[in-house]
Parts: C-alpha cells; structure tokens; sequence
C-alpha cells in the first residue's frame, strides 16, 4: 500500500502517526481512507469548494511535486507527502 | 578540472547542433535600441493618467474619506476608494505555480478597506486628462485617520500583548504556509499576528546531539531588502463596449494578471484579455498585481483608458519587498566532520498581509545535505510594513546565511576544509532531505568538487585584510503548465508563440529547443508571447521553471511539427509515413535516397499538401529538477572605516544542460550580484513611526559595475533526467550564497563573524570594537 507521510503538525491535531500505509490507487483514494483511519485530516488535505487539494498545499508522489494533484495515480510502493507549495521568484 | 577561463562550462557528454550554443536573442536589438515598449511606453487614444493616494502612516484606522472636493476638479474623470473595488472571502487560492494567494487580503494590498496597514498603502486613486492635474486632485481628498501604534518588527509582533495588524487574522498550523485567513464571525478567539507556524521534524534530534562532538549556534537576522528592478510597475486599461476589458502591463504572468483583474474587477477571466508588455526585471515582485486593478477600476468610471505607474517611491514603499528576518540555527557534529543532528528556526516578516516565503526557506535551508535528525520550524509574522512578495529563490538565501556561517564555523573548529565538511555531508541521489521526500538526481558533489578545483580557491591571498569565504545555497526549482504553439511559415521559418513573459533571455533558450528538434537554426525561429486570448494557460516566470516547463512546451509542439512534415513528405512521395526519416532538418527516404527535400522545401509546399502546418505543445512536466550552486569570494576590508571591498567572486553552479550557456551565466552573475548588494549594502531603513526613509536610488544603495569585479562562473552540466535535454532552473540559486559566502570571507580576514545583514561599514566597525573590547 502506499506509504504517506503525516505533516508534524497534522499529526497532533488528528492523532495520526508520521507515517501510515494506506489503500488506493489514486491520491484522491489514499486521502478518503486516510479520512477513515484518521478522522479530520481530510479537511486539512483536502479544498470541498475547488475539489482540489488544499490550496498552498503541494502533493509529492514518488519524490516529484505532483502536476495531476488528486487525480495522480500511485502505486503499493508509492510515497506521499503533503508539503508546502513553494512559489518561485 | 580544465584550463582556467573566466566563463567555463564542464558540459555533460551529450552534445546537440543548437542547444547548447550562443545565439544573438531574438529580441537583443530591439531593447538595445529603444524599440522595444513597456509597460509605461503604452499609450491609447483618449487615455488618462491615474494617480495614488497613499497613507502617510505605517498603521491607521481610516475614519472617513470625502472624495467630492478632487471629483470636482478640472480635469478629473474619475475618484476610487476601497469601496469600488470587490473584496472577495478570505478563502486562499492556489496559483497553480506553486505559489497561492488570498484575494481577500490581495484586495486590501491593493487598495485599504478600514484601515491603512503600512506607509504608502493605496487609498483612493484619480484618473485625470493629465498626471499632473490627477497629482494635484490627490491632495484634495480628505482622509481622517486615526494613527495608531505599529508594529515593525516579528519579536514584537509575536508578543502576546503585541498591536494586532489584523483584528480578526486566524492563525495556521498546518503543513502548508497558508496565505492566511479570517476568523469565523461566531469565533470569540483574539486574533493574531501570527499568520502560521509549522515544523518538520525528522529522526531523533536529541540522540543526534548526544552523538555529536561538537556543536556550534548562530542567530543572525537580515532586513528587508527590494528586488530593485529597473522598471517601475505600470499597468493600462480600456474597457470595450460588450463590457471586455483589456490590460496592459509588464508581469511575469499576464495569465496571473488576466484572473486576478478578473476577480477583483467582478467579471468573468472571459472578459479579459491581458496583453504582455516587455518586462524591465522582476525577480519575484512581478508575480503580484497592484495596478492592474485600480486602472480598471478607473477606467471603468471614467469610460476611457486609464494608465497608471507608480515612481520608485511608491515601488519602495507599496510593493513587496523580501521579509526581514530572525534565524538560528544549531549543528552537532562528531570529530570527523559527520553532522548527525541540525535544528533550524526561522522567523520571517511577512508585511502587512500573511504570506511570506518562509516556507521556501524551511524546503530549502538543510535539502543540499544528508543529516539523519533534523528539526524546521517557520513563523509567518504580519507587521506593519509593505506586503512582502517574491524575490529570487523565495526565503532561501537568508536561511542559507545562517547555516552556511554555521557551517563555516563548524568547519573551522573542527580543522576540516569547508569544501570538503560540505562533500562529507553532501545529499546525493536518495538521500532522504528534512522535509520528507527522497532527493533525485543532483550535481551537489560535482558542484563542490569544481569548486575545490577551481583555481580560485586555490590562489595566493595577497593583500592586506583580504579573507576568502565560501558557501553553498540550494533552490528546488518549480514547473507548471505550459503553451507552445508553432506556425510553419511558406519561408521555411516558424513562428513560436509562447505563455511565458521573458525576463531571461528565454526567447532565445525555448526557441534553442524548437529548433533542435526541427533541424533548423534559431535564427529561423522567430519567438512572441502571447496574450492571454494567444496562447494557452502558462503560469508565472517564476521559480526558474520557463527553460524548463516552456521549452518542454516548444519541444511539444516541435515533435507535433515534425510528424506533420514526415507526413507531408509522405504524402508527397506516395510512401507510408513509416518510411519517412527526419533529420537534421532534412526529410529523407529510407530506401531511396533521390527522394529528399529540406525543411524549408517542405515548408513552402505546405499549403498545397493539406493546408497549414501548425505544431502544439501543452504540457505540464512534473521532475523540475533541483540545483545548488557554490561561491567563492574574495574580500578587503578596511578596519578604519569598516569597507568592505569584494575583490574576486567565482560562482559555480549546476545548471542541468545549459541550454543558452550565456544567458545562464547571466543568471548566476545577476544573481551574485543581487546577494552582494544584500549582504554589503541593502536595507529598508525605517525610522520609529515605521516610516522608510531611503526609498531612493540615491539613499537605497544597490551595486554598480563600479563596486564590483567581473563575477566569474563555471557551470556544471549534471542532466535532470525529467527534461528532454536535461535543464534544470537557473535563476534563483545564484542568490542563495553570497551573503554567507561574503560573511565567511570577512571572518577570514578580520576574525569577527557578522550576524547582521547588510554587513555594511557600521556593522562591521561595530563588530570590530566588539570583538577588540573598545
């Protein structure tokens, strides 16, 4: 399964742990049964309005910022992390 | 290690017939001569020259403005205030760069609601029949403030009985920097001055220090310095009868400039069509729009177009400069020179809105190095200064100072050569970086291995007080979606329109790619940006990504030119497309080699074939690969009046596949330039009502050719695999080291370490008398 990383402070507001395997084959599938593990960490991963992830939030699949967002499809050995958008100069 | 010459390129193995080479740019003379127009240079038919009314206070709560005595005034057609512009939600957007935005407090950047939050801060604005009669019309709108304290500084800012700049800001903990927000109406909290604060925590901190034989602390702090362009914002509009509007002005994103107009006007991006103007520099500050708005707003009311520009004053003083900053740091390190534990903490000025770059520095500050238990934490501070923006790989050079001194130190006391402290702990491929994810492919060791090479390092130290520092800095570099379009003309030539507004040269960088492809040479490209109605969504010049992300783009629509010519060609000779070969701008046939025909024979037969050929590329390329680049410095300095004098400056970089190797030494000398002029000279000075009183040319000292020696540059070619030639983005690592580098050089020949940037005469005497007890 997937391996996701939870942000520090993510991890205190929903009891998470830093690291968690969860099912999916797309990051819009991870976060919703990451949701059902952790209840309350899809509202910070995830904008209901823009159907998007959470905007000054960046997905980054196998190492790359993902350009697909919650459409990219990931892998059983895929790792995930949810890190700030970083915009250039 | 080759001969030594001042510009040197250690090129990858690959060699290519376009890319690669130096071509004169496409649009060289034209800016040399005059002809090229900017922002301002624009002029239309019964236009008017709108004007700003600024707040003569750093921090007020605006009582009332009585407009009606400058309506009235010969000449004005038309007054705006904060309530003619739309004040969206405070909901963030993203930016789809990378970077995001909060249009509730874009608005309130852009013209004041309640309450002016920083001296120069947009009041109201006039449009009038000339500037003149709109300047003077300014001083007949009647504003009441009530003037109340400001806040300058993070320290105080974060005081829990601190001045809020914001009664009702929220206060994030998240894992994103959010542009910040709003308090729920129902919610009772107090607000905050504290926009966000976050951390990243890897390994165990505590056992890596136990581990440790050694450990050095530094806490420096820099001032807010500006990204000093040459070219003052202007923007112009004209509103059409079916209600479209259309913009003018320089950016480094007119689609940026289309949608943010577009929100805060109240009309659907459908109506407006943004029209890319030739840009004079804009190192991150161009990302954001501040007249755009208001001379649509104005133009509206006054049923003409409305040019507005703002002079260097009002660049200083309303548009973002870089956050002032507070860092620290904390290293451990065994005898042997392996870190096994670093702390960083970073308190960064975010201006009169959420929103600085300190998340940039939290990604950038240890990414270049493998240490196993690391802590970040970043504090996003409003204060009552101009809203800080974008500057050259956002956040990363003031974190780089700290631990790049640091690490000097380190390096120092443990007898270890700096270069070699660096290599020891260099990240290479699959090194797990303090933020998370592993590091790809990256030039770190190659980088710091030219630079122990180089023949500066090396050389003979002649002089009295000469020191030599050297420090590294690194920048992820960023992507995004982009548009190519290429039109085959009858001549044999192509013209390639393209998103992305050129700040860099990249005309020439994304033309060399079209043409590698096609067989052709560049000068037969002929490169224009689009507007936004031309071309495709392409996001910001920004991040480095346009050699990148836009030349993948034209690399796209180049590979879609070429299948259109193998089929022509095909058609043509009555063979299957199969038999067709293209080379080297040649089409040929496998088999029978009396059948062959040039681009440009094509090329002119192409209408009568199948009608025109017209290539496509919209791409949005993930793997923009990351860089670091290495300075060395040389510098004298003068004990009595504190001077510090750069005497020799080599950078060195990887810079992926150096497509133009010019343009790209262009980057890195600008770049060094930029963090020289931070390190020695730069700073908005403010006195204690907030006001900045050097909001000049004359009194903002920025580096001349005659402060400097010609900066060296070797460029190291360590290919991202994600790119079809390799590139990696140039533009913004160059400025991450110099500070430190500057300020290990000054230790080296005075012996004191500077942790006050700029590293200007006062301080340096300062530190002087400090360190002889005097």
């Amino acid at each position: 399964m997937p391996d996701v990383w939870i942000p520090a402070p993510m991890q205190r507001i929903t009891g998470a742990p830093d690291r968690v395997q969860v099912a999916g084959a797309t990051v819009r599938q991870v976060i919703n049964n990451l949701e059902q593990l952790h209840p309350g960490i899809k509202e910070l991963l995830y904008d209901e309005e823009l159907d998007d992830i959470t905007p000054g939030l960046a997905v980054i699949v196998d190492g790359d910022v993902s350009q697909l967002g919650l459409m990219e499809r990931v892998s059983e050995d895929t790792e995930m992390h949810f890190l700030p958008a970083i915009g250039g100069g | 290690m080759p001969d030594y010459t001042p510009n040197m390129v250690l090129t990858s193995d690959k060699e290519y017939k376009v890319v690669g080479t130096r071509p004169v740019r496409h649009d060289g003379a034209d800016k040399v001569t005059g002809m090229a127009r900017y922002s301002a240079d624009l002029n239309l038919p019964g236009m008017l020259y709108g004007k700003v009314l600024r707040s003569p206070h750093a921090h007020a709560r605006i009582k009332s403005i009585d407009t009606s005595r400058a309506e009235a005034a010969p000449g004005v057609r038309a007054v705006i205030t904060g309530a003619d512009i739309v004040e969206p939600t405070g909901r963030a957007s993203d930016l789809a760069e990378g970077a995001m935005v909060n249009f509730k407090f874009l608005s309130n950047n852009i013209m004041a609601q309640d309450k002016a939050l920083y001296k120069g801060h947009a009041i109201a604005a006039v449009a009038a029949v000339s500037a003149h009669a709109a300047e003077e019309a300014l001083d007949l709108i009647d504003v009441e403030f009530e003037v109340l304290p400001p806040v300058m500084h993070a320290r105080d800012a974060m005081a829990d009985d601190a001045t809020l700049v914001h009664e009702r800001l929220a206060a994030f903990q998240t894992a994103g920097t959010r542009a910040g927000g709003v308090l729920d109406d129902d919610d009772a909290t107090r607000g905050t001055n504290t926009a966000n604060h976050f951390e990243f925590r890897m390994g165990d901190l505590d056992a890596g220090f136990a581990d440790a034989d050694i450990v050095v602390e530094r806490c420096v702090s820099t001032s807010a310095v500006h990204q000093g362009y040459i070219e003052p914002h202007s923007g112009t509009a004209m509103w059409h009868d079916d209600g479209s509007l259309t913009i003018y002005s320089s950016s480094q994103g007119h689609f940026t400039v289309r949608d943010h107009t577009a929100r805060l006007v109240g009309i659907p991006v459908s109506k407006v069509k943004a029209v890319p103007m030739e840009i004079g520099g804009g190192f991150g500050a161009k990302l954001a729009v501040y007249m755009e708005p208001l001379a649509a707003l104005l133009a509206r009311k006054a049923h003409a177009p409305v040019k507005v520009s703002m002079n260097r004053t009002e660049v200083f003083e309303a548009t973002g400069p870089t956050s002032g900053t507070e860092i620290s740091c904390r290293i451990g390190a065994t005898n042997d020179g392996k870190i096994t534990a670093a702390e960083v903490h970073l308190i960064f000025e975010a201006g009169a809105f959420p929103g600085s770059p300190v998340a940039g520095a939290a990604n950038c500050v240890l990414a270049a190095y493998d240490i196993p238990n690391t802590w970040i934490e970043g504090y996003d501070i409003v204060v009552n200064r101009p809203k800080t923006a974008a500057y050259r790989a956002p956040g990363s050079p003031a974190a780089a100072y700290c631990v790049e001194v640091a690490l000097d130190e380190l390096a120092e006391k443990l007898g270890v050569d700096p270069i070699d402290l660096r290599l020891i702990n260099s990240a290479k491929e699959g090194t797990r970086r303090p933020t998370g994810p592993l590091t790809p492919k990256v030039g770190y060791i190659e980088t710091l291995e030219a630079t122990k090479a180089h023949p500066h390092y090396a050389a003979p130290k002649d002089g009295k007080k000469r020191g030599r520092g050297v420090a590294s800095g690194f920048w992820g570099n960023n992507t995004g979606p982009s548009a190519a379009v290429a039109l085959v003309n009858p001549d044999g030539t192509v013209t390639l329109t393209e998103g992305s507004p050129d700040i860099g040269g990249t005309r020439a960088s994304v033309s060399q790619q079209l043409a590698e492809v096609l067989g052709i040479a560049v000068e037969d490209v002929n490169p224009q940006i689009g507007d936004t109605d031309s071309i495709g969504f392409t996001s910001n010049t920004g991040g480095s990504s346009v050699t990148f992300k836009t030349g993948f783009a034209a690399y796209t629509a180049a590979q879609d030119v070429r299948q259109q010519m193998i089929a022509r060609a095909a058609r043509i000779w009555e063979v299957e497309p199969d038999d067709v070969l293209y080379e080297d701008g040649v089409l040929k046939h496998r088999a029978d080699d009396q059948l062959q025909m040039t681009f440009q024979q094509l090329a002119a037969r192409q209408v009568p074939t199948g009608g025109p050929i017209v290539g496509r590329g919209g791409v949005n390329p993930g793997g923009a690969g990351p860089c670091i680049g290495v300075h060395i410095v040389d510098v004298e300095v003068d004990e009595d009046t504190g001077k510090v004098e750069i005497v020799r400056y080599t950078a060195i970089q990887d810079a992926g596949k150096a497509i133009h190797p010019s343009y790209v030494e262009g980057q890195i000398q600008g770049g060094a330039v930029q963090g020289i002029g931070w390190a020695l000279n730069e700073e908005y000075y403010t006195n204690d009502q907030g006001h900045m009183v050097n909001s000049s040319f004359l009194d903002y000292r920025m580096p001349t050719s005659l402060d400097l020696p010609m900066i060296d540059t070797c460029i190291v070619e360590i290919t991202n695999p994600n790119h079809p030639y390799g590139v990696r983005g140039v533009g913004e690592v160059p400025i991450v080291p110099p500070m430190a580098a500057i300020a290990n050089a000054i230790h080296d020949a005075i012996g004191v370490r500077l942790t006050v940037l700029p590293m200007n005469p006062g301080n340096v005497l300062e530190a002087l008398w400090e360190k002889n007890g005097s």
